[in-house]
């Protein structure tokens, strides 16, 4: 932490910058704990139910996971920061608490507006044609009518849905999953969002797509945005991020310029 | 690097100053009641546009598509006309009993079906919720907006039987419209109440046909209203009086038909009992599942 901060000085004086470092997210100590229903697992059989609900005991088949423990860190405005870390170590859990979708157990997590969470499973409506679709996600995301009305060609084009042949009026359940990631992710990123948290998404898509999202996600940066990118595809990371924040076990195990932290966790991987 | 050191005064400060230095919230916080109320009103087009996709969707694997929503209510009045009218005798004299019955049916189903996917409002919608940030009680009311729609199908069908059946057109027809419009209050408060249950115990969906299926033979919808008067105990019968539905059901038989038989004697009463019903459970509903704000979509 202290080594990031001495880091980022040195960009202010090699990039003079007159207005002074906004943050937008604030990490403070966050401890996220959440529930699992395991399903069948564990002694389901009516009497056991029974007994449990006599005595008044949870049912055995909920675990407690303890996936994020104890993370600090301040995002700043205009930043655009990835999120690295081996499976299961708590990225993808973060995020979500970032977005208030998860409750702290202990810590607190500060935001600026409502940050957006995009993630590969944000299911619409399957049933509807695409374009729909993307009216509705505009309106959920705040849009008046009229600008729904508006972006829709902008987003059915940059989805590149259409391109073979009218997709957009087709439901969506008809589509492949590269499409229907790409449709959502085109709607989550027409909006400006303060903080946007992408879980994940640019990873769908063919090399195309993922080109024109990435640029996206500069475009949305530069927009005064803070973005947070959740992947495992290092090159995404090294290509859109500059700040580099690598979890493992829900620890922050390194936070730093992206070219320091990649260096490590690449060596850190191989090693094992 | 005097500039740099006024620019940045928040160093070394802690988190939680920071924060507050820079109106950070903390994030999944509750909206007062106020900005909800705000919030919600801004998602009007939402819900609206939401209520219309989810009516397409639900007839877009149909050939007859829409027709159904008419064809539905018809085919169901049907049935019990079959079971009840004819095979059971419930008529009991009654001037009109197929009116009396789709009356019943139809406002009865409005309710019905809107607790019903009501108590899937959260539970089918995690994607959405998960993804995008809106005022959750959108999702409840655009469900009953959807039913809404469909009631207005099943009210043309109605409508049609009663002149069918030989009832005049009479100016208490237009006492439909409140009856109705109070009936959707209830139902938009009480989906949101069984929206928030559902999210949590997803047994409801379970156990809510059961008592959906009681509550239906406590409003009179598919007999005489007469037949609790004369079998129940009176402390029962005075319990079934104000039994919303059975007020809602009421209103609309006497609002259509001419000589039907009635569990209130007095209209005022009904009336009075419509509304205050329609109030809490609008207001109550509403309440409740905005305390429960920031656990949907989590778990």
């Amino acid at each position: 932490m202290v080594d990031h901060l001495a880091m980022s000085n040195d960009v202010t004086v090699t990039l003079p910058r007159v207005q002074e470092r906004i943050p937008t997210v604030v990490v403070d100590d966050a401890h996220v704990v959440y529930r699992i229903h395991k399903g069948a697992a564990g002694n389901t059989s009516p009497v056991a139910a029974l007994k449990r609900m006599v005595s008044r005991t949870s049912a055995p088949n909920v675990r407690e996971v303890h996936a994020v423990r104890g993370v600090t860190f301040t995002a700043y405005r205009g930043e655009a920061i990835g999120l690295i870390g081996t499976n299961g170590s708590g990225k993808s859990t973060l995020l979500r608490a970032i977005a208030g979708l998860l409750p702290v157990e202990r810590g607190a997590v500060y935001t600026e507006g409502q940050p957006s969470l995009l993630g590969v499973n944000a299911a619409l409506l399957n049933d509807l044609p695409g374009e729909r679709n993307v009216t509705l996600g505009c309106l959920a995301m705040g849009m008046s009518p009229a600008e729904a009305q508006r972006k829709l060609p902008e987003i059915i084009e940059f989805s590149g849905i259409n391109q073979r042949g009218d997709f957009a009026s087709l439901p969506m359940r008809t589509y492949s999953s590269g499409m229907s990631a790409r449709l959502r992710f085109s709607i989550a990123a027409a909006k400006q969002h303060n903080v946007l948290l992408i879980d994940e998404a640019l990873a769908t898509g063919d090399k195309r797509f993922r080109k024109r999202s990435e640029a996206r996600v500069r475009e949305l940066r530069e927009n005064a945005g803070t973005v947070f990118l959740v992947s495992h595809q290092l090159s995404s990371v090294r290509d859109t991020c500059e700040r580099t924040i690598w979890l493992e076990s829900g620890l922050i195990r390194m936070d730093g310029p992206t070219a320091e932290v990649l260096k490590e966790y690449e060596a850190f991987t191989n090693g094992k | 690097m005097a500039i740099t050191t006024l620019a940045d005064p928040d160093s070394g400060l802690p988190p939680a100053q920071l924060a507050a230095r820079h109106g950070l919230r903390m994030a999944g916080q509750r909206p007062s009641l106020a900005s909800y109320t705000r919030q919600l009103w801004r998602y009007r087009h939402f819900i609206s546009a939401y209520a219309n996709a989810k009516l397409a969707a639900s007839f877009s694997n149909a050939r007859l598509g829409q027709l159904w929503q008419v064809l539905t209510p018809l085919t169901n009045a049907a049935v019990y006309f079959l079971i009840f009218g004819l095979v059971l005798q419930q008529t009991r004299g009654m001037d009109n009993f197929i009116a009396y019955l789709t009356a019943g049916l139809f406002i009865f189903n409005f309710t019905q079906t809107s607790v019903q996917n009501g108590t899937q409002a959260i539970s089918g919608n995690l994607g959405l919720i998960r993804a995008l940030h809106f005022p959750r009680a959108a999702l409840p009311l655009a469900i009953t907006t959807t039913q809404f729609q469909q009631l207005l199908g099943s009210m043309i069908v109605l409508l049609g039987i009663v002149l069918a059946t030989g009832e005049p057109i009479t100016l208490m027809w237009l006492t439909l419209v409140p009856a109705v419009l109070l009936q959707t209050v209830f139902n938009a408060g009480l989906t949101m109440v069984v929206a928030r249950l559902g999210a949590k115990a997803t047994d409801l969906k379970q156990v809510m046909p059961f008592v959906l299926r009681a509550w239906m033979y406590g409003s009179g919808v598919l007999y005489s209203v007469e037949l609790f008067a004369e079998n129940l105990p009176g402390w029962a019968t005075a319990i079934v009086q104000f039994n919303p539905m059975l007020v809602y059901i009421e209103l609309a038989r006497v609002a259509l038909l001419e000589n039907t038989p009635l569990l209130n004697d007095s209209l005022p009463l009904t009336w009075l009992v419509a509304i205050g019903w329609s109030v809490v459970m609008g207001v109550g509903g509403y309440l409740y599942f905005w305390r429960g704000e920031q656990e949907y979509g989590r778990g």
